[in-house]
Parts: structure tokens; sequence; C-alpha cells
């Protein structure tokens, strides 16, 4: 019997039905008798000094049970910062469970009420008086480091936390100096907001008799929550603290973070002895849940008069906020600084990045995390280097790509010591000229310009980094992570031959439960419907490092395979001694072990998982039960690919960009599911195009957060869009036995450039070489009209 | 995002409504609940009584009585957007319908409570002015009719006194309307207009008598305006590009642009003049 294999099929996803019917339960659903709910109080100013708070009004309103602030929490640790700059001195401020003394950004949480219900801790929210001292304000990363700027923290001079480079200065310099050309270019990779559909929130319970807490929240990694709460935070056993994350509705990096609000509710469940939900609102999402980006870069590219590209230097402000995020120094520095050669041979290499308080919201990692900021200077750049040489773009990304023979591919040492694993650029670039008609296009182009129709085309040849990451690179002596970046699984065969895995990766959109019984049920052979994919609970998983930088493929899907695979071992040795066969004969197959040569001396993996568990006939020294455990620490991170391209036509009367066509080609390595590919691709796509022409968090002067609401923050929506031609080439990664890359991101990471490319391609005709992000209408129409008027 | 606490009393008669307000002046009334609601939940708004005309029966119809099409208070968008009347007889309303937020607004939304609202970047308003529209309003003690020339007064606010409901809007048929056309730039984010332009097209009152042009903007100013000047520059002239374009240099005379994230001045006049041109020529056919 052949079994069609399971890897690579287009199935649907099993989490499905309980989403559409409703079914899955998300934080808010959670219930919990006695419950109370809390509301954070926050400044309305960007930068002051706390006086005093007083609460005697709140606390004395109907069905306020109490009203706490900072001092009451003083004993708790500030939240950890696990992820510094490596290799730089890190001027480390983290939040409070509730700030004390001084708050330095909008949004900072400096009380909070817990009553009966939210009804009643909202009104009494307006009772709190609270005495500040405002103090000046600077919202610019580059104005901060500024000699006179308002300072934000005393360890940190001139709002630096980090000074952190990579590659080589001297070759660069030297390099700019020889080459024919050379461009620079200031980019703003603007502030966005990730926007998940579920807000934030956490409930908590704690048993006094045992001295337990049990925290539901909402967290891509819930093992990483209780490790840092509970060792870094509370200061107390680990072993006392469960958390778990419900059914997550999605998170974009946003909720890989231990926040203020998942410490105070855990410590107002211990003080108040009873169960406390506190669920975010959508202004509080947007104010106090961390952002993405904001990055004020300056470029100078070197080439020769042929489009060789022969030095890169980048200097980046990037601000990171008011106050550190969990991660926030990683981002900026190991994702950005070390994959700034791109796709492309770049001999001379170097940028420094300086990570800069300013008085707004937290910036940690948004998808992509780095690698976008990372690509928009790399292809913007191979645009403009076009540009400067009347070249054609994608000639110049041809003449500079890394060949299919240079792999594995050091980018001269920047991403210390990590090689490309495997790549193919060029196929992706050709697939997708190809997909575009690009030379069709160019024609088209032309004649619409003669006709007064703006036309224009953009190219983004990407390369990313996924599968974070080997533990000995990423960890403190090397990139800085507080901890190795392994991966766990167990997998387990019950008496009814149903297997059940448990993983730590943390699934909130990405489908898990579909892709990571896919893998087992091909490994051990049986049907999909009788494997279980359970995740996100401390209890009865294994400690796992969750879900982010597309890793759940690459890193968690090997250690399930791994745990499989062992389990295939066990089942031909227990199978061997009731068959009576040696082991080396035994062969396992389509969810069957046999004899070599005799297949119908076989046993099936549900008669062995019955074997194994009934216990009454095994080999000599055989444990019982099918029960295995992998982790897997991969030797390598893994680095997908592709070519983006999108076709725009400009209305130069409003500056409105219409996407015509958008065309993806990615390589993924070996794709698991299709469909959920496919979905994770749209999805990237969205968000980074959103970049490109609507998304942006605005902070006024006074660091009053302008897109506070869904009313002026443009989260993109489905009619905004084209159908996507999605195409996909396919190169394994050599770095795990699945060959999988991770595809997360991908779309994220290609977008954003290809569609600012066309758009500027689309206004070459009025010698616009560049225009910062998002490409509002406004924004596009006054640069046509600047170029008209200077045109008269 | 949890309002103060209000009370909340749904009359089943418009009479009921009137006596309702008379007695609480504070309180406000909930057509649709579309934006009232938002601004209750940011606590932007806090009345002490909210009275929801949403439980009185007869305010939501579609009709044509005479010259006349007449249409309920409490119709909503999507009933309007989705009217084959409306559509053939003043076709721009459909297009504004349409083009109002997302489905559950147009479900739930009313084209009285959207007027009565007068929000400046809300779809109506330049389709009500353009097409010389009224409201039938009652008040505690008797009813009256605004035409849309008088209704609009600034930003949110309008001709309508405290304790009156709008219970019908009438757009007159007479002179025929020969073509209509509603178009806006779209705030990405909220939906709403970041200039919205409405041309309405009308036989001349005789046989033989040159066009009348009505364009009106919603967006640009703190309330929604008709561009007399665009349509004395049009008056009996062949619509065609040049003389539209040329007519629209006038489009914002006497009028003060908004200024926010989306818009500046200078640019909401660029797309004053560039809606107002293409609206015209839509209309035009």
């Amino acid at each position: 019997m052949a079994v069609t294999p399971l890897f690579g099929s287009r199935i649907k996803r099993r989490e499905d039905p309980r989403l559409i019917t409703g079914e899955a339960k998300f934080l808010d659903d959670i219930q919990l008798p006695g419950m109370l709910c809390a509301v954070v109080l926050r400044s309305p100013h960007a930068h002051a000094r706390i006086k005093s708070i007083d609460a005697r009004k709140a606390a004395k309103a109907p069905g306020v049970v109490g009203v706490f602030t900072g001092k009451d929490f003083a004993g708790l640790n500030p939240l950890p910062c696990a992820w510094q700059a490596a290799g730089a001195k890190n001027n480390v401020n983290t939040p409070r469970v509730l700030e004390i003394d001084r708050v330095t950004f909008t949004g900072a949480g400096v009380a909070v009420v817990v009553a009966e219900d939210r009804y009643a801790a909202e009104d009494a929210l307006a009772l709190i008086d609270v005495d500040y001292e405002v103090l000046p304000v600077v919202v610019d990363a580059e104005a901060a480091t500024r000699p006179g700027a308002p300072q934000l923290h005393e360890n940190a001079p001139n709002n630096i936390c980090m000074d952190w480079s990579c590659g080589n200065p001297e070759s660069t310099e030297k390099a700019l100096r020889d080459a024919d050309v050379v461009v620079r270019q200031r980019l703003v990779n603007q502030r966005l907001i990730p926007t998940p559909i579920e807000t934030r929130g956490v409930v908590a319970q704690y048993l006094p008799a045992t001295g337990e807490y049990t925290v539901w929240m909402t967290s891509q990694a819930p093992h990483v929550m209780r490790l840092l709460m509970t060792a870094f935070v509370f200061g107390i056993a680990e072993t006392k603290m469960r958390v778990i994350s419900p059914q997550i509705g999605g998170g974009f990096g946003s909720k890989i973070y231990l926040y203020p609000e998942y410490c105070l509710v855990a410590a107002l469940a211990k003080t108040l002895g009873r169960p406390v939900k506190w669920m975010e609102d959508r202004t509080e999402n947007y104010v106090a849940t961390t952002h993405g980006r904001d990055h004020i870069t300056d470029i100078e590219v070197g080439a020769k008069r042929d489009g060789t590209v022969t030095a890169l230097k980048v200097k980046t402000c990037a601000n990171l906020g008011g106050i550190l995020s969990t991660i926030a120094p990683g981002i900026p520095t190991t994702l950005y600084g070390r994959m700034l050669s791109g796709s492309y041979q770049i001999p001379n290499i170097h940028c420094q990045v300086l990570g800069v308080y300013t008085n707004t919201g937290m910036v940690d990692a948004y998808r992509g995390a780095g690698r976008p900021e990372a690509t928009y200077v790399v292809e913007r750049a191979m645009d403009l280097v076009a540009r400067r040489l009347k070249m054609d773009p994608v000639e110049v990304r041809r003449k500079n790509f890394i060949p299919s023979d240079a792999f594995p591919y050091d980018p001269v040492g920047i991403l210390a010591g990590l090689k490309y694993d495997s790549g193919d650029y060029e196929k992706t670039l050709n697939r997708a000229l190809e997909i575009v008609n690009y030379k069709g296009f160019r024609r088209e182009q032309e004649a619409a310009r003669r006709q007064g129709r703006y036309l224009g085309i953009g190219f983004s040849s990407y390369v990313e980094i996924c599968g974070v990451a080997p533990s000995a690179w990423i960890g403190l002596p090397g990139q800085g992570w507080g901890a190795g970046l392994w991966e766990s699984a167990n997998v387990r065969v019950h008496l009814t031959g149903k297997v059940v895995v448990t993983t730590g990766s943390q699934s909130h959109g990405q489908g898990h439960e579909t892709t990571l019984a896919q893998l087992v049920a091909d490994d051990l052979g049986v049907a999909l419907d009788d494997v279980i994919v359970q995740h996100s609970d401390t209890l009865g998983t294994p400690f796992g490092y969750g879900t982010y930088g597309s890793r759940s493929a690459a890193v968690g899907g090997v250690a399930v395979h791994m745990s499989a695979a062992k389990i295939k071992e066990k089942a031909k040795r227990l199978a061997a001694h009731l068959l009576e066969a040696a082991e080396a004969d035994i062969v396992y197959e389509d969810g069957r072990a046999y004899v070599r040569g005799a297949p119908d001396r076989a046993k099936t993996i549900q008669e062995l998982a019955l074997a194994a568990s009934v216990g009454y006939n095994l080999p000599q020294g055989m444990e019982p039960f099918f029960d295995e455990t992998s982790y897997y620490d991969p030797p390598n991170c893994t680095f997908p690919f592709g070519t983006h391209a999108c076709i725009v036509e400009v209305d130069p009367d409003t500056g409105g960009v219409k996407i015509l066509r958008y065309v993806a080609v990615d390589d993924v390595g070996r794709v698991i599911n299709p469909l959920i590919v496919d979905g994770q691709v749209h999805g990237g796509i969205v968000q980074g195009v959103a970049q490109a022409l609507w998304e942006g968090a605005e902070y006024d002067s006074n660091g009053q957060l302008l897109t506070s609401t869904m009313l002026d923050y443009a989260v993109p929506k489905a009619g905004f869009f084209p159908t996507f031609e999605v195409d996909r080439t396919e190169t394994p990664t050599p770095v795990n036995p699945l060959g999988v890359k991770g595809a997360g991101e991908t779309g994220t990471i290609a977008s954003t450039p290809a569609v600012v490319n066309a758009v500027i391609d689309a206004l070459a005709p009025f010698g616009i070489t560049h225009l910062d992000m998002p490409l509002t209408p406004k924004r596009v129409w006054h640069a046509v009209r600047g170029r008209k008027e200077a045109a008269r | 995002m949890i309002p103060a606490a209000f009370d909340y009393a749904a009359p089943k008669t418009v009479a009921d409504a009137t006596r309702l307000l008379r007695r609480h002046p504070d309180a406000k009334i909930m057509a649709g609940g579309q934006s009232l609601l938002s601004l209750m939940k940011l606590r932007v708004a806090a009345p002490p009584l909210v009275v929801d005309l949403g439980r009185i029966k007869g305010l939501a119809y579609i009709r044509k009585r005479g010259n006349t099409l007449a249409i309920g208070a409490m119709t909503t968008h999507a009933e309007i957007a989705a009217s084959a009347t409306v559509r053939e007889e003043a076709r721009a309303l459909a297009e504004a319908a349409e083009a109002i937020g997302d489905l559950q607004v147009r479900n739930m939304g009313t084209i009285g409570g959207s007027l009565a609202h007068a929000d400046p970047a809300a779809d109506y308003p330049a389709v009500f002015l353009a097409l010389e529209g009224s409201v039938v309003v009652q008040g505690a003690r008797k009813s009256r009719t605004i035409p849309a020339d008088a209704f609009f007064t600034g930003l949110f606010s309008t001709t309508l006194s405290g304790g009156e409901i709008i219970t019908e809007v009438r757009i007159p048929l007479r002179p025929a309307i020969t073509g209509s056309a509603y178009l806006k730039m779209k705030h990405p984010a909220s939906g709403f207009a970041i200039v919205g332009a409405a041309a309405v097209l009308r036989a001349g009152a005789k046989k033989g008598d040159a066009a009348q042009v009505r364009v009106a903007f919603t967006g640009a100013a703190a309330h929604a305006f008709r561009a007399k000047a665009v349509e004395a520059a049009l008056a009996g002239k062949a619509l065609d590009d040049a003389t539209v374009r040329a007519a629209m240099e006038h489009a914002v005379r006497g009028f003060e642009m908004l200024e926010d994230l989306a818009a500046d001045a200078a640019y909401r006049v660029q797309l004053v003049r560039v809606y107002g041109r293409r609206a015209v020529l839509a209309a035009a056919g």
C-alpha cells in the first residue's frame, strides 16, 4: 500500500473549523469564578516625573477593590532585557510593572484599578489624581543624540542605548574613494504598529496553599515568559508558575515580549487573592504595545561604471522608544546590520547602528524584524545605482548576485561566522521576469508615458535569515541573546495508536497543528487524523523558545521529526522481537514494520504501540511506551530568498498609487503545506505593501501618538490589492534534514522595496529618484508638483 | 473603550421621542449609532441619555412621491446603495451610500443619522447639497423642512435644534436629473472622504434651456459646501474636459481647507479640483 506523502500537500488547516465557527477560546473568553478586572492608568505625558499619586477617591468608587501604584510593587525587579547588542556596551533601561518616579513615553503605566467589572474600573480611572512634573520631550532619534536634547535616562548619555557596528570601516572607505560612482541617500524606514486582530491580555490566578500562579497570556513564547517572570522579575522558583497561551489572534512579533501588565496582573492576583483579568483596548495596544522599524539611515553605495557594487556604507539611527522592550537591541543589530549584503557579492560593507532612546513607545521586532529594514536598504541601493548609471535595475541585480555555485556563501564576514546556506537567486528573478513579461511591460510603459500615464515596475531580490538560531552563535558569547535558541518536541504513541505531539513552539496563526501533524503522520505512516499537536502550555510541553523569526518549521519541525525517527527506531526493535527476526532485517514503511523480503511478516505501528504500551512482551531492557523527546539545536540558520515584482500606476493629478500586479517568486526550501505558505506569503505581502504605501505611526512634537486609533492608522484592507501572483522555486536547505527554510516573513521582507521601487520607476519622467515611505497620495503629489514647478 | 454610564430609551413613535428629548435636553439621539457609539467608547461623548430611534416603525423607506424622491431617515446606507429607485433617479446618492465605511457600517448606519451628525468628511452631505435636497424635521411642537443649502453650518453642526428629529430626506426630481456622480478619495484607515465630490446635472426648466450643473464637496472644509462659482461657470456650457478644468479653478473660493495627516490645504485644493472635474465629467457621462 503506497501512502501519498502529506509533506507537500495542500491540505486545509485543522485549526480553521473552530476559528470559523467561533468555538476557539481566546484570552478574553476566559472567565474564572470571582475574577476581577484590572485597568491600567497610563501617562498622558511623554516625559515626566511622577511627583505624587492620590488614589483615595478612586479607591472609594463603587465596585473598586483596590488601586495600586508603582510603589506597591517596588519589590519586584524591572523587566529583563533578554537580547543586548553583541560586542557593544548596552545602556539598559527596562520598564517596571508600574513606573514609580519617571515616565519616558505616553502610555507608560503608572497606576492600576482593580474592580468587580471593567465598567467600574474604567470609571474609577478618571478619579486618580497624578501630579506630574512635565519634562522636555524628544521624539526624533537623530535629534535625541544631539547636544542639548532632553535626556531620558541617567545611564544613557545623549540618549544612546548602544553604538554597534559590523563590517570593515577602512576597506569600505577605501572602496568608496576608489568607486566610479558613489550614490548617497537618506532612507527613512518609518515606525509601524503591528496591529494583531487580538490585542494583548492576561488572566492570573494564585493559589496560596501551594504558592502557585497560573497565568494565561497572549504570548508567542509561554516558556520564555515563565522563565523571565519567575527568575528575573518575581525571584521565585520557575516551578511555581504555569503559563498558558490560549488561542492567540496574531502577534507579528508584538507578543514575543514580557510586558509590565503580565507581571502586574500576576502580582495583583496574589495580593488580592482573587483571579484578575486585564485586556488591552485598541488604543492601549497602539500606545503601549511594541512598535516596529523606525530607522533613519544614511547610505553610501560605491559602484563601478558597469554596475558592479564595490562598497556599502550604512549609518542608522534606530529609535528604540522611551524604554527597552525585551529583545529591542538585538533587532537593529544582529538581524539588520548582518544582513546588509542582501543577495549580492558586496566586497566591502560597513554598518554602524546607534540604538536611541526617545519619548515614544517601545520598538521591538515586528514581522521581519531587522530584515525588512536591511532589505529596504539593499534593494533601494540597487535601484539608486541603476538610476545613476542609467542601467536597467534588473541588470544591476544580475551583475551583483551571489552565483548559485558560491554556496555556502560568507558575506565578507558580516554574518559573524554564519554562511548563507543555499540559493539560486537568478532563477527566482528570471521566473518573476517571465511572469510579468518584463520586456513587454517596458514597451507598455513607454506607450503609456506618451499618453500621460505613469506606470512603474519595481523589483526586490531579497534574502533573509530564518530558523533562529544555532545556540553557540546567537547566545551571549556570540550575538548576545541570553539563551540558546534550540527547540523541543515530544512525540508519544498511545496504546490506541493515536499520536500526541507536544512542541515548545507556539502557534498564533501559523498552523502548526496542521503542519507538524503532517510531518509526524508521514514519518510514522499514520493518518493525519490520528495525530494531535499540543502547544502553548508550560504544563505538558517540553521547554521551548516559542515562535518568531520563521523558526517553527526549520527548528521546531526538525525536533518533531527527530522524535518521530526515535520512535520508528524503537518500533523496529520491538517488531524484530515480536516477529523473531533480526533488527537489521526490519523495514519500517507506511506505518508497518516488516521483515525484509517477507512483507507479510509485519506489525503495524498501532499493533506495536499497543505492545509497547501494555508492556507484556518487550525485548530485554526495553522500556514500555513509545515516548521520545528531542532538542534540536540547528547548526546554521536558513536563508530563504526570492524576487518580488510589483507594477503600479501613479496618478500624477492626485498622487494616488494603484497596484496593477503583484508577483512573488519565493524560495523557502521544501514546503510542508503549500496552502499555508501561500497564506503566509499573502499576509506578508499585505503588511509589507502597507508600509510602502499607507502605514506609519506619527507622534507630534509633544510625544502624543497621533495615529492612536484605527480611524487614523491605515491597516490595509483586502480591497486595496489585486490578486497576488504567487510562485515558488525550491532549493532545499542542507542545514536540516527536512530541507525547510521558513516562510513566515518573506512577504513582509520582500514587498516593501518592490513597491517603492515601482513607484519611483513610475515617477522617473519627473526626475524623482527617491521618496520616503509611506508613499501616500499627498506625498507623491507634492513631489510631482515640486518637480513640475522646478522644471518651469 | 468602555463608555461612561448612560440611560437608554427606545421610544416607539417620533412623538414619544420628541417628548423625551424635550424632557432631557442633554440626551443624544441614536440613529444607527455608527458614529455616536465610537465617540462614547472613547469617552469623547458622555450623554446621560441615549434615545434610540431604531424601534420607531415606518422611518425606513424609499419612495417616489410625484416629483420627489422621499427617503425615510432611518433608511440604512446598505438599503440606499441597493435601491434600484435611487440608482435610477439619483445615482450619485447610491454611489455615496456604497462608498461609506464597510459593510457592517452600511448595514447599521442611516441617512438621517449621518446628515444630523454632519461629520465634515461624511459622504452624503456633498450629494445632498448637489441634489438640492431637503430634510423634514419633527420638533416637540411642530415640523419644518430645511433645505440642504441652509442645513450645514460648521464642524459637526447644523441648523437642527436640540429636540428636533429628521424624519425624511427629500430629493426633488424636477427639473429632470440627466446625470449625477459621486467620487471620493477614501482615507485608507477610516474610509471617510479625504475629499468627496458630487455633481448633478439637470435639464433646463424649459425644453431647450441650458443644463444646470450642481457641484458640492465634502471632506475639504469644516462642512460640506456647494461650489456656486463653479456652477455658474459651467451653466449652459458644453461639459468638456478643458471647460470643466477651468471652472474648477473657482471650486474652493470662500472656503478654508482642512489640514490633517492625510492632506494639507494645498493638496486638498488640488483634490477638490481633480475630483470635482472627474465627478462632473462622470455625471455628464
